[in-house]
């Protein structure tokens, strides 16, 4: 199992100058990826945008989005974001895309909330179909979220599944879901399984409390999400195993403090 | 701290004695609304996993509690008339009113105070004198009712109407009676809780009780009502009332247990159902849990509710899901009334998920071992007698006689042989196009000329080497061709070089899938012809068996499915129309085929959409495919439309779907779906929910290294010589 890291793109008040250097940081340590989040109504930095910028200070680390919210975005408009990604960082794109959790994003985008798994399904079969809009046939393509329609979506466009993040148990039981998935579509072989956990060490209130913040709109669940923060070394190297011999390809653990000690100490940690 | 808690069952008297056991100057009071020796029901069923924990968390109860405790390994099931026993499993019970007042004396000599006969009827009130008012006010929780919005109640009936009596017959085991009744079957859940009195729970699904009467009688007469149906079981004893009225057992759910200062437990916060008997024990593992995350956090009382919840939800998610499949099962009873007593039997144990065929062969190994033995002779047993697992028993259809239930498939024709090799029975190639414009994608095989029927024949021959029996799936894509191959995605069409599409209706299937042509007379002509002349070329081949592909809406199944047929022609409309087409292709087929081997259909019998084919539809048709000579139903379910809302992915997601295929419309079924080991294709072969299972066998690192070794050392060897 690969391990990568997240960009601070969704921790308000980041700046260029911090996610930059950020980039630059984890290319140069024992990172597999970069990845980022979306979420429009929300002060943060917009996911292709942050990996363009890490694209250019980058050479070495794959880049992801973890997931990107497809259906938000005109289709023609996102592939070609995506596509531009690839292209400015010599084809280290991974692309997960998903309906996202949250209603006000939608409204905000002023898009309809419903019907957004079947246009995120088309955006699929445009991404996996279209060469007319300069799509590499073998862009990495990764399909998140946990409802029946998901896993099918994933298992007949993708390369494999991004999981929302949660205790090794709960990935393995997803991980379970996308390989029936993908079985039943007759695709051959096995999907790739991506997973992700958030981490502070030290400063682990700050840390709470922006997941608190950013998970606000699932009510009583925020607070769990907040207690699962892998705040120790321990923590995470058990997460880390837990998630490898639940099938896990490729994880990610994303920062909820955006300060470059944090990069450093999770580099010790995993490396 | 300050602790009120509203009810006094087990989880509420439990959490008062920890917590004051915890820390004497905690101010912990327990408000009942009842005497405290009142109380409903009769004795509750333990496991022994439980019984540390409670050991480990207050040695004075559990001493008391144990000693108290009926214990028995035995379960014995009355069916048809025998009794089947099945040993080595560990029970205990204990009286709810017993276990009650040991917990009652506990908290007293502790100094926690009990107010009985005080209903609860103001939370807020009582919430406002303390810091943590904890619900364990059961089932019908008013504190979890007075914040249901925040707390995210689901409160639904789930499984059978039962009733809880005693009876003054003392059992021996748990026991299970299975009555037929003229008006359905009645089932019995009884065992001794002391040295006088059992519990003796009766159970029915609705229509039979309304059947029986039971929704017009009152408590006297539904009890003498009981005692006559069971007067041969009671042997002369009598059922004991306690306010003993018939009601459903509620499903309750919650998305959070906590909210500042408010936490609920036990039932308040979740049930199970009766038919696993855990609640209790669920109960007083909550009272454990929230103790000691308050001992942990003893400044922070959210965060000690945060933590037992994190710990708890967890582990009854599991307990929940093994409780619904077991309510469930008591619901369909009637569905099995016609299986032999050893399947039945088997069915039974392993209703929940929790036993399977590997764990009861620990704790039971005679009685697996008659399963094992009864199994591949289908009810003829020699006493004594040993045999390999279902999987590994043989399957006999028509001249076709398959090693052992384990099926394999591979698109790739070039994998048979292997599969073989690796030990399965049967060997599937598929899906087959019957023609080149039936194909799913350019690297769908077909069999539509003599050079591909001689291809075939050589694979099979390479199958039968290695004692396998070789299947063929013949499959006309329909709205789904034109595809590019599964490596690249699925219904993602192909650039160059494709083909036009029919249908029964001009609807594209997925999007950028081009709109296919609907059929007319000679195109469903053609398309027979085609089944048909495959058919022969197969039988030419020598495949044992032939699969017509009528699933995952491909041409057949989406004629079956109203989501993608709108024919207003004698083919569309009703289930008869939308069949009409289908059955015309297994007839078709059924003349090129050799009448003495087995002819299978993959049948879609369900679509998982509001607006596709219903599973009681897809049984129906079951039935009529069994009637034209189809002798198995490979069943599956989906991909009829690509968003269907109830697709399911869980692990052995079709293995219910082809358990009621098999016991209503009572064809012999093959089911996949993700089943990955041998002891899940054994458990469900042995309870009868399929009678072959597709296996779906992951890489293992293990083999990879072996392998690799092995090639090694052939290298080595080679290189030496
Ligand atoms: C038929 C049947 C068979 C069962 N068999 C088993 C079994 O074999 N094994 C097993 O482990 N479990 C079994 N259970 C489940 C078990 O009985 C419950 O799960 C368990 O009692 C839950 O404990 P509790 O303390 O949460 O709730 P309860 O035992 O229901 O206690 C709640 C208490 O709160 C009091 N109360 C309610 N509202 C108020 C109010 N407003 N003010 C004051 N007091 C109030 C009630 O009077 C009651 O005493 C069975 C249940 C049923 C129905």
């Amino acid at each position: 199992m690969r391990v990568g890291i997240g960009l601070p793109n969704t921790i308000p008040g980041v700046d260029g100058p911090v996610l930059v250097d950020w980039a630059r940081r984890a290319d140069a340590g024992p990172f597999s990826t970069l990845a980022v989040l979306d979420r429009l109504a929300y002060d943060s930095i917009e996911p292709f945008a942050a990996l363009a910028a890490a694209a250019g200070v980058t050479k070495r680390a794959g880049l992801a989005t973890m997931i990107a919210i497809g259906p938000l975005r005109n289709t023609a408009l996102l592939v070609k974001q995506a596509v531009s990604v690839d292209a400015l960082s010599g084809r280290r794109l991974t692309l997960g895309l998903a309906v996202g959790a949250r209603l006000d994003d939608y409204e905000t985008a002023g898009v309809e909330h419903r019907g957004r798994g079947a246009r995120l399904s088309e955006q699929l079969a445009t991404l996996r179909d279209g060469d007319d809009l300069g799509v590499r046939p073998n862009l990495r393509l990764l399909v998140g979220g946990m409802t029946g329609p998901a896993f099918a979506r994933m298992a007949r466009y993708a390369d494999g599944y991004a999981h929302n993040g949660g205790p090794p148990r709960a990935f393995a039981r997803a991980a379970d879901s996308a390989r029936a998935a993908w079985s039943d579509l007759g695709r051959p072989g096995r999907p790739v399984l991506w997973g992700q956990g958030y981490f502070a060490l030290g400063d682990e209130e700050a840390g709470a409390t922006y997941l608190r913040d950013y998970y606000a709109f699932t009510g009583p669940f925020a607070e769990k999400i907040a207690a699962g923060n892998l705040t120790s070394a321990r923590a995470i190297r058990d997460f880390v195993r837990g998630y490898a011999e639940a099938g896990c390809d490729e994880l990610i653990l994303f920062p909820t403090v955006a300060d470059l000690e944090q990069l450093d100490r999770l580099a010790e940690v995993v490396s | 701290m300050r602790v009120r808690i509203v009810g006094a069952g087990p989880a509420g008297l439990y959490l008062a004695v920890l917590l004051k056991k915890a820390d004497p100057s905690h101010d912990v009071e327990v408000v009942e609304r009842n005497l405290p020796d009142a109380t409903f029901g009769w004795g509750v069923v333990f496991s022994e996993g439980t019984l540390g924990e409670l050991r480990d968390a207050d040695p004075e109860t559990h001493v008391e509690i144990t000693d108290t405790f009926a214990r028995w390994p035995t379960v014995d099931i009355r069916y048809r008339g025998r009794l089947l026993r099945s040993r080595g499993h560990a029970f205990s019970a204990i009286g709810r009113r017993r276990l009650l007042q040991i917990m009652q004396r506990r908290a007293l000599g502790l100094g926690v105070g009990l107010r009985f006969e005080t209903e609860v009827s103001d939370v807020n009130g009582l919430a406002a004198e303390a810091d943590l008012l904890v619900g364990a006010d059961g089932v019908n929780s008013l504190v979890r009712r007075t914040y249901a919005a925040e707390f995210g109640e689901q409160v639904a009936p789930q499984g059978c109407k039962y009733v809880w009596f005693g009876t003054d017959l003392v059992l021996d085991a748990f026991t299970f009676i299975f009555k037929r009744t003229d008006a359905g079957i009645v089932q019995v859940h009884a065992y001794p809780f002391d040295e006088r009195t059992s519990t003796w729970i009766v159970e029915c699904p609705e229509t039979t009780w309304r059947g029986l009467g039971f929704d017009a009688m009152n408590e006297g007469e539904s009890l003498a009502a009981c005692e006559a149906l069971f007067a041969d079981e009671l042997r002369g004893h009598h059922l004991l009332s306690n306010r003993s009225l018939w009601t459903s057992f509620p499903l309750v759910r919650n998305d959070t247990w906590h909210r500042p200062g408010i936490v609920l437990l036990g039932d308040a916060a979740h049930t199970a159902h009766f038919s696993i008997g855990s609640g209790t024990k669920l109960a007083m593992e909550d009272a454990i849990a929230l103790s000691q995350a308050l001992v942990r956090h003893p400044r922070d009382i959210e965060r000690a509710l945060l933590d037992y919840e994190l710990e708890r939800q967890p582990v009854i998610e599991r307990f929940q899901q093994a409780a619904g499949e077991s309510a469930a099962y008591f619901t369909r009873v009637e569905r099995y009334a016609h299986m032999d007593p050893m399947p039945f039997a088997f069915n039974l144990l392993t209703r929940s998920g929790r036993v399977t065929h590997a764990n009861l062969a620990q704790r039971d190994p005679q009685f697996v071992r008659v399963l094992d033995a009864w199994f591949p002779g289908g009810g003829l047993l020699e006493p004594g007698a040993v045999a390999p697992p279902p999987l590994f028993a043989p399957w006999k259809a028509g001249a076709v006689e398959l090693r052992n239930r384990v099926v394999r498939a591979s698109a790739e024709p070039d994998r048979l042989p292997a599969l073989a090799r690796s030990g399965a029975g049967l060997v599937v190639a598929g899906p087959v196009a019957v023609t080149l414009d039936a194909r799913i994608s350019p690297d769908t095989p077909t069999l539509d000329d003599d050079a591909s029927a001689a291809a075939w024949a050589a694979l099979v021959d390479d199958v039968h080497a290695a004692r396998a029996a070789a299947a063929v799936s013949l499959t006309h894509a329909g709205r789904r061709g034109s595809t590019r191959p599964p490596t690249h995605g699925a219904d993602v069409p192909l650039r160059d070089g494709g083909w036009p599409l029919v249908a029964p209706s001009p609807i594209a299937y997925a999007p950028r899938m081009p709109v296919p042509r609907a059929m007319d007379a000679g195109d469903m002509a053609r398309v027979g012809q085609a089944f048909a002349a495959a058919a022969r070329r197969a039988a030419g081949a020598g495949f044992d068996m032939l699969e017509v592909d009528m699933g995952h809406g491909y041409l057949l199944a989406s004629f079956l499915s109203p989501a993608s047929n709108r024919r207003e022609d004698e083919y569309g409309g009703e289930l008869v129309g939308r069949l009409r087409f289908p059955l015309e292709v297994l007839d078709a087929v059924r003349q090129g085929w050799p009448e003495d081997r087995p002819l299978a259909v993959r049948l879609n019998v369900m679509d998982g959409t509001r607006r596709g084919l219903q599973l009681g539809e897809g049984i129906a048709i079951a039935g009529d495919l069994a009637e034209h000579g189809c002798g198995l139903i490979h069943v599956v379910a989906g991909q009829t439309v690509p968003e269907a809302a109830q697709a399911d992915y869980r692990r052995g997601f079709l293995t219910p779907l082809a358990d009621r295929v098999r016991a209503e419309a009572r064809v012999p079924t093959l089911v996949g779906g993700y089943i990955t080991t041998p002891d899940e294709a054994n458990t469900l072969l042995g309870a009868g929910r399929a009678d072959l299972c597709l296996l779906d066998v992951p890489d293992t690192d293990l083999e990879r290294e072996l392998v690799a070794a092995a090639g090694e050392e052939v290298a080595a060897a080679m290189a030496v010589a």
